[in-house]
């Protein structure tokens, strides 16, 4: 699934037209308006890797850390979601994969 | 004397430990922070707790969590003791003082931003919603 994303992303000038530059041809959510980090949004300063509520959504079905150009999140907040997330996973809250 | 850091603990539990090999781990947490002059600040027992993954045939797991201050010689103590342990299944030390400190510190500084010494309450937030959308045009 993941593959086949960047293969349309990253395929310049193919055919498909999923490189973005028709944007108001196609409404693909993928495309729309970056959204804003969430946690500068909230104002969450300290991400809690205990928290699991909190951390499940930015680890989609397959277990992985959601990548931030999907998820909008800001650098310095995905560096401390990243090590949250990991802590979690310690500690079977999240988990490694999930198949 | 050594400088005082507050740590998080958090050990996994065996699911078919007792609540009495519950207490007594804690027991022994607790004499070891006493011994090393440490101090517990919390305890939370969240019970049993499905686990995101299996540990050892194991799908669920007693969660404790100790917020302790003390000395790094402390927790190397503590982390021997829950090594030892046949029924802790797995535990995790995380030094947390730096990182509440920079929360903190974080918070203070919004503060300062949302309220500027030199007037103009308005265009002080102005510019924190302005670099948002500043970043959602160059993406777009």
């Amino acid at each position: 699934m993941a593959d086949e994303r960047r293969g349309g992303g990253g395929g310049r000038g193919g055919r498909g037209g999923r490189g973005g530059d028709k944007g108001p041809g196609q409404r693909r959510s993928l495309f729309r308006r970056r959204k804003v980090c969430k946690f500068c949004a909230e104002k969450i300063d300290y991400i809690d890797y205990k928290d699991v509520r909190l951390l499940m959504p930015f680890v989609p079905d397959r277990g992985k850390i959601l990548p931030r150009r999907i998820s909008g999140v800001c650098a310095p907040h995905q560096r401390a979601l990243q090590t949250a997330i990991k802590r979690a996973r310690q500690l079977a809250l999240v988990p490694y994969v999930t198949d | 004397m050594s400088t005082s850091r507050q740590y998080e603990l958090i050990y996994i539990v065996s699911p078919d430990a007792t609540e009495q090999e519950v207490a007594d781990l804690h027991a022994q947490v607790e004499a070891s922070v006493a011994r090393f002059a440490g101090e517990l600040v919390k305890t939370e027992n969240w019970g049993r707790r499905k686990m995101a993954y299996e540990i050892g045939s194991h799908k669920e797991g007693i969660y404790v969590l100790e917020l302790i201050n003390g000395s790094g010689e402390l927790m190397k103590e503590i982390e021997r003791r829950l090594r030892v342990s046949d029924r802790i299944m797995r535990y995790l030390v995380v030094r947390v003082d730096e990182e509440l400190r920079a929360a903190e510190r974080a918070r203070a500084r919004r503060k300062a931003v949302a309220r500027p010494p030199q007037g103009g309450g308005e265009g002080a937030e102005a510019p924190a919603a302005g670099t948002d959308g500043r970043e959602d045009a160059e993406v777009l």
